[in-house]
């Protein structure tokens, strides 16, 4: 990722999404709003793989449908390649966490492979076979896989024929929604690979929503952390698995177990439940759970700002490291 | 209702094989055939004992079954097998026609409201709370006596036999669109936020496209079923209109109004009377045990 | 719950409005208007006098200012005048109220009656004999037609048996209320019969499921007799969807009592609604209607309360 490149290939503007609770009886008047995702800012550079990280509930899959185009945004904007995006698109492909509800099990192999090219109205029916077929083999699924059906298919294969479907329009960035959790762990390194080397050979992005900060760690450039919809802290991988600068960073981070490593106990590891979205805390949403919270965390909400020394690394705390 | 999880091939020949042994569902079917046999062999039948079906002889009212009319004559002196299987014909096709047009509206406004949720949704929702508690026969026979003319057709077409039976249809359909529409408004729900629905979206699919190609093809199941039970009550629906004079009107003959002078039937000819009845029982019992069968076959569970 | 049972009466009576609304456009729609029938005694009637008498009697505004007319006249009792019987609406109507409320609640019972028995011993050996004889009686249930099932039943008890009489409400110079139970007898049995096939197939599923659940086995493991744990502890709790499912079928059994009532020739609101409809008696026919659909709404506003008090478990916001 060159610091110099003019547009970023995708471009996330202060974007919010909010959804109103609906519920009560006809007689009920005030009604609530969970802010799923609140003022987030980011961007992904062409062939650069950004990670979205946080607990359920953080809001990644939220951000991550909406630059996919199957949400609106209530305010903020997004740009791909410099230009405004409405709608859905062939640019922008998802691949979702579950292999076994992301195809539809009355499809063959071969048309759900070809179906974003069939909405596009992409190439003839003769294209469209050829580049279905280039592409199961390319991502290693046995020829015969386009005439049989989703249900034949073990997860691991599933999540293949997800993947070449995602490719077929030739996307430039790749929303993957927990890609692998769904799967055996066998089968997790096997994807993890496959996306990592069709990365290499199509020069793609991907925005890559985890909440396994050891996958991150193998993939990702750079990593978005999430929490109660905003951006706590968003950095380099390099820098933020060496020095996390945010303290709920620290504490995620704290919380992978390691070979070799005493899980630590005490002031780093998260007390208490994430607060509801429908009513988060003032100040810095993260105060309640913070340890080094001070009476400015409950009243005052912290800036994104570079860490003390190192420009790229992005937290919003009052009491960065 | 589950929505069917799995592929076309496999499922519906393993549904086949679970329907094929349940015998009931089986003995229904022949029953069924037999039936359409029956009422479709009327042609043939009436060109073999060169009889007229519509030609009344007032002479010989109520004769009792003789060589050339094997089941005797009607209150008009027309044979009353011939009719039998003429009118079979009207009420079966009333039923399946009926099915289809209130089935169809029921699948549209079910996807609509299932899928965009929202004002139509909830005025659908409203509208089958409505039709499900409200006695549909009185408002039945309102819709048939409802004066075409005043609607702005042609008083030729108001008073044709074509306006006769697709009157019978509409209202059937209008009255009877809801439980499919419910059925389908769930399936829809169901189906509309699963992920191979999102990742038609996001690659650009419109929501007919959506509608047409992913949701609609995977609440097939239930909506199968849903259509053979409506094919019995439909029929039942169109005995009693026409039984009341209000639905198919003679000389047009049906199950149901063959039964218009039943109450002198009963002690001139009381055969007369158990005919077209049995007749309609046993369809609609037949479709009913088909109806479940299929629902046993389809919901394993069940 | 006021809330609820608030929320519940608005509702319901919203419905009824939009319903009323409903039936006086239709009933606009059928052939004919109010003048022509008047008119038809009356010989040398010019275009003139028929424009005065629709300007007299309002027929030449629009739809919706007559319906307006009509429900304030209404909502202060005034249903207007039965043509056919030249009498006030409702001294027409409340008679065969009472008639339909006694066929229609006799029915109900012998149904209920019928279909919880009925259920509750094909539910004890799913897939047995006996099962699978109630369950063909369901089934009958479910498919016959309502008019031929009274035509059979006419047929057998009365015309070849003479045991009941065919038709009417009692036997000509009046009779005691021993005669109008003889009466009523065919009537009851063949709606009943139409009713109980869909009930007796909700009490099997519910007692099915009802036996497989845990506490069913807990009191047999404390040593429960059958008889005990089938009557105390199943069909309770069986009962509770039931019950809801049997209130909201009132407009089925409406729907059934308009059937019967007419081939027993007993005059109640099926009959009325049929005969005013039949002969154009506008008035009559739109104030049967509404009130068969205030009985149907009313009915399932009492089954909605009467299943939020048997279960427990339902808290209402």
């Amino acid at each position: 990722m060159s610091e110099l490149a003019a547009t970023p290939l995708l471009e996330v503007d202060r974007l919010s999404v909010h959804f109103p609770q609906h519920g009560g009886g006809w007689f009920r008047r005030h009604r609530q709003v969970l802010r799923a995702v609140e003022n987030v800012s980011l961007t992904v550079e062409s062939g650069e793989t950004v990670a979205l990280v946080g607990e359920s509930g953080s809001g990644k899959t939220t951000l991550g449908s909406v630059v996919a185009g199957l949400r609106t945004p209530t305010a903020g904007r997004l740009r791909f390649r410099g230009q405004p995006l409405e709608g859905a698109r062939r640019g922008i492909q998802i691949v979702f966490q579950d292999p076994y509800s992301a195809l539809d099990p009355r499809m063959p192999v071969s048309s759900l492979i070809a179906e974003p090219l069939l909405i596009q109205r992409v190439g003839t029916a003769a294209e469209r076979r050829a580049r279905t077929a280039a592409l199961v083999e390319q991502v290693g699924l046995p020829a015969d896989a386009l005439n049989r059906y989703p249900h034949e298919f073990s997860g691991g294969q599933r999540q293949r024929i997800a993947i070449a479907r995602a490719l077929a329009p030739d996307p430039a960035l790749i929303v993957a929604d927990e890609p692998l959790s769904a799967l055996d762990v066998s089968v997790q390194s096997q994807i993890l690979n496959l996306l990592k080397s069709i990365q290499e050979t199509r020069k793609l992005s991907y925005l890559f929503i985890s909440h396994d900060l050891g996958v991150v760690n193998h993939l990702a450039d750079r990593v978005a952390v999430l929490y109660l919809g905003r951006l706590a802290e968003l950095a380099p991988a390099a820098e933020l698995f060496a020095r996390p600068s945010h303290p709920y960073t620290q504490a995620l981070l704290t919380a992978i177990p390691r070979i070799g490593r005493r899980r630590t106990r005490g002031s780093r590891t998260l007390r208490s439940e994430m607060p509801s979205p429908l009513a988060p805390p003032p100040g810095c949403v993260f105060h309640p759970r913070c340890p080094k919270a001070q009476a400015i965390c409950r009243t005052e909400p912290p800036a994104l700002a570079p860490a003390p020394g190192r420009p790229r690394q992005l937290a919003a705390c009052h009491f960065k490291d | 209702m589950s929505v069917a999880a799995d592929a076309p091939v496999s499922v519906w020949r393993l549904r086949w094989r679970r329907l094929r042994r349940d015998r009931t569902a089986m003995a229904s079917a022949a029953v069924l055939l037999l039936l359409v046999a029956f009422v479709l062999s009327a042609g043939p039948l009436a060109a073999l004992l060169g009889i007229d079906p519509d030609a009344t002889d007032l002479l010989s009212r109520y004769d009792p079954p003789t060589a050339r009319h094997w089941l005797g004559t009607d209150d008009a002196g027309r044979d009353e097998l011939l009719r039998l299987m003429y009118g079979g014909q009207t009420s079966l096709l009333v039923g399946l026609v009926a099915t289809i047009v209130g089935g169809a509206l029921g699948v549209l406004i079910g996807l609509i409201a299932g899928y965009f949720g929202g004002l139509a949704d909830a005025a659908l929702m409203r509208i089958t709370d409505g039709f499900i508690a409200l006695p549909l026969l009185p408002l039945l026979i309102v819709l048939a006596a409802v004066d075409l003319t005043k609607l702005g057709f042609s008083a030729e077409f108001a008073h044709s036999g074509a306006a006769g039976f697709w009157r019978v249809v509409v209202i059937i359909s209008i009255v009877d669109w809801t439980g499919v529409a419910r059925l389908v408004r769930a399936a829809t729900l169901e189906l509309r936020d699963r992920d191979f629905v999102l990742s038609a979206r996001a690659s650009g699919g419109s929501a007919a496209y959506v509608l047409a190609r992913h949701i609609l093809p995977n609440a097939a199941t239930p909506i199968i079923i849903a259509g053979t039970l409506t094919v019995g009550r439909v029929i039942l629906f169109e005995s009693v209109l026409s039984f009341l004079g209000f639905g198919i009107v003679p000389p047009t003959p049906s199950w149901g109004n063959m039964l218009n002078n039943a109450q002198e039937m009963v002690t001139t000819a009381p055969a007369l009377a158990i005919y077209p009845g049995l007749l309609i029982f046993i369809t609609v019992i037949a479709v009913n045990f088909l109806g479940d069968g299929l629902r046993n076959a389809f919901d394993p569970r069940g | 719950m006021a809330g609820f049972i608030l929320r519940r009466i608005v509702q319901t009576a919203c419905v009824l409005l939009v319903m009323s609304f409903v039936i006086y456009g239709l009933i606009g729609l059928m052939p004919g208007d109010p003048l022509d029938a008047m008119l038809a005694s009356v010989p040398n009637v010019t275009p003139d006098v028929i424009e005065h008498l629709k300007q007299i009697y309002g027929l030449d505004q629009p739809l919706l200012l007559r319906y307006w007319h009509w429900l304030l006249a209404a909502l202060s009792g005034d249903l207007g005048y039965s043509r056919t019987h030249s009498q006030p609406v409702l001294v027409v109507l409340l008679p065969a109220l009472l008639q339909s409320c006694k066929l229609m609640l006799a029915s109900f019972c012998v149904s209920v009656v019928l279909s919880v028995t009925l259920g509750v011993l094909a539910a004890r050996r799913p897939g047995g004999r006996l099962d699978a004889a109630i369950s063909l009686f369901a089934f009958a249930g479910l498919s016959v037609p309502v008019f031929w099932l009274a035509l059979v039943l006419i047929l057998l008890f009365a015309v070849q048996l003479h045991w009941l009489p065919a038709s009417g409400m009692s036997s000509l110079g009046g009779g005691g209320p021993g005669d109008q139970l003889r009466h009523l007898a065919l009537p009851v049995a063949t709606l009943a019969l139409v009713t109980a096939g869909g009930f007796t197939r909700y009490v099997r599923a519910a007692m099915i499921e009802t036996m497989r659940m845990d506490f069913i086995r807990t009191a047999r493991a404390k040593g429960a007799g059958e008889a005990r744990i089938v009557l105390r502890h199943a069909l309770r709790n069986a009962l509770i969807p039931v019950v809801t499912v049997m209130a909201l079928s009132f407009g089925t059994l409406f729907s059934g009592a308009l059937v019967t009532e007419t081939m027993f020739a007993q005059y109640g609101m099926g009959k009325m609604i049929y005969d005013a409809i039949l002969g154009n008696d506008y008035n009559l026919a739109l104030a049967g209607l509404l009130f068969a659909t205030l009985i149907t709404l009313l009915s399932n506003l009492g089954a909605d309360l009467a299943y939020a008090r048997l279960d427990p478990r339902i808290t209402l916001q």
